[in-house]
């Protein structure tokens, strides 16, 4: 079973996306995605330094990624009044460090993703030496606030998410 | 263009809201770009081009072509999901580019060490 589908939730993803592309629930359709499905990720998996990720609990990323989205949108009202209605000099932009916990690379994929989605704040960098987050905010009005945000709201769901089995360890290498 | 006759009153005026809404947040991300001072400030700009920007303009599509040809059409979904996995790449990208060529930081372990100082640099000073 593992050996044919090494990451369901990639062949489930295929196979959706291959019958939205073509608009059709015929049954051709779902024979060619169910092909696509499988033999997709048998072929790719030698491209993934890390193996597919393990996602533990599938719910818990659509509330995770429900709950980004609606952070989307509020910082992207924020963005849009600080664009039209406040002078250029009086932004304060700021690069700041956050400390983080999360070691697993898909993990991080994850957490970069959704910072960079959000309007407001960049990942610029991960510093090695103390396993820092280097992040630019777009403008900064308390620090503590960003860290306590990001590491509450982001950083503990998705070291849920990848790490909640301890057995297979940091990475999930299937 | 008989299709857009056909189309009844509430989705016209929901397709045109969407579309003009769309329009107006990607005319707002270049004006970010226009006003902005320095480099950092603007990579925000566009990033409510991407997010609300075409979220609203790939609904209009999505009611629109619903409405127009009586069936479901979603599969500008994937658009959104596409956009949405690799523009953050982009600006990590871009931004990563632009600390190491920038000659005031001198690559990013010189930002990091900045920014533990007790007084940060802020960089809209200059520009």
């Amino acid at each position: 079973m593992r050996r044919w589908f090494p990451s369901p939730m990639l062949s489930i993803g295929l196979l959706l996306m291959w019958l939205m592309l073509n608009q059709s629930l015929a049954l051709a359709h779902w024979m060619l995605g169910g092909v696509l499905a499988i033999v997709a990720p048998v072929l790719a998996r030698p491209l993934q330094p890390h193996g597919y990720a393990r996602i533990a609990r599938p719910l818990a990323l659509f509330r995770l990624l429900g709950m980004s989205a609606i952070e989307i949108v509020r910082s992207c009202f924020n963005v849009s009044q600080i664009i039209l209605f406040r002078r250029a000099d009086g932004v304060n932009s700021q690069f700041i460090r956050i400390p983080l916990d999360l070691h697993s690379p898909h993990g991080l994929a994850l957490l970069s993703c959704l910072i960079n989605m959000t309007p407001g704040t960049v990942w610029v960098d991960l510093l090695p030496d103390r396993h820092e987050l280097l992040l630019h905010v777009f403008d900064l009005h308390d620090e503590r606030w960003w860290v306590e945000t990001i590491k509450t709201r982001y950083e503990r769901p998705i070291i849920e998410l990848f790490e909640a089995p301890p057995a297979t360890g940091q990475g999930g290498k299937a | 263009m008989n299709a857009i006759d056909a189309l009844p009153w509430w989705a016209a005026v929901t397709v045109a809201f969407l579309l003009v809404l769309g329009g107006l947040i990607t005319l707002l991300g270049t004006v970010g770009l226009l006003r902005l001072k320095t480099f950092y400030q603007r990579i925000h700009g566009p990033a409510i081009t991407i997010t609300l920007g075409t979220g609203c303009i790939l609904i209009a599509s999505m009611v629109y072509f619903t409405v127009i040809q009586s069936r479901p059409v979603i599969h500008e979904i994937l658009i959104g999901a596409f956009v949405l996995m690799t523009a953050p790449v982009v600006s990590m990208l871009i931004m990563r580019a632009a600390i190491y060529r920038d000659p005031r930081t001198g690559g990013a372990a010189r930002v990091a060490r900045d920014t533990t100082e007790a007084q940060p640099p802020s960089d809209n000073q200059d520009g």
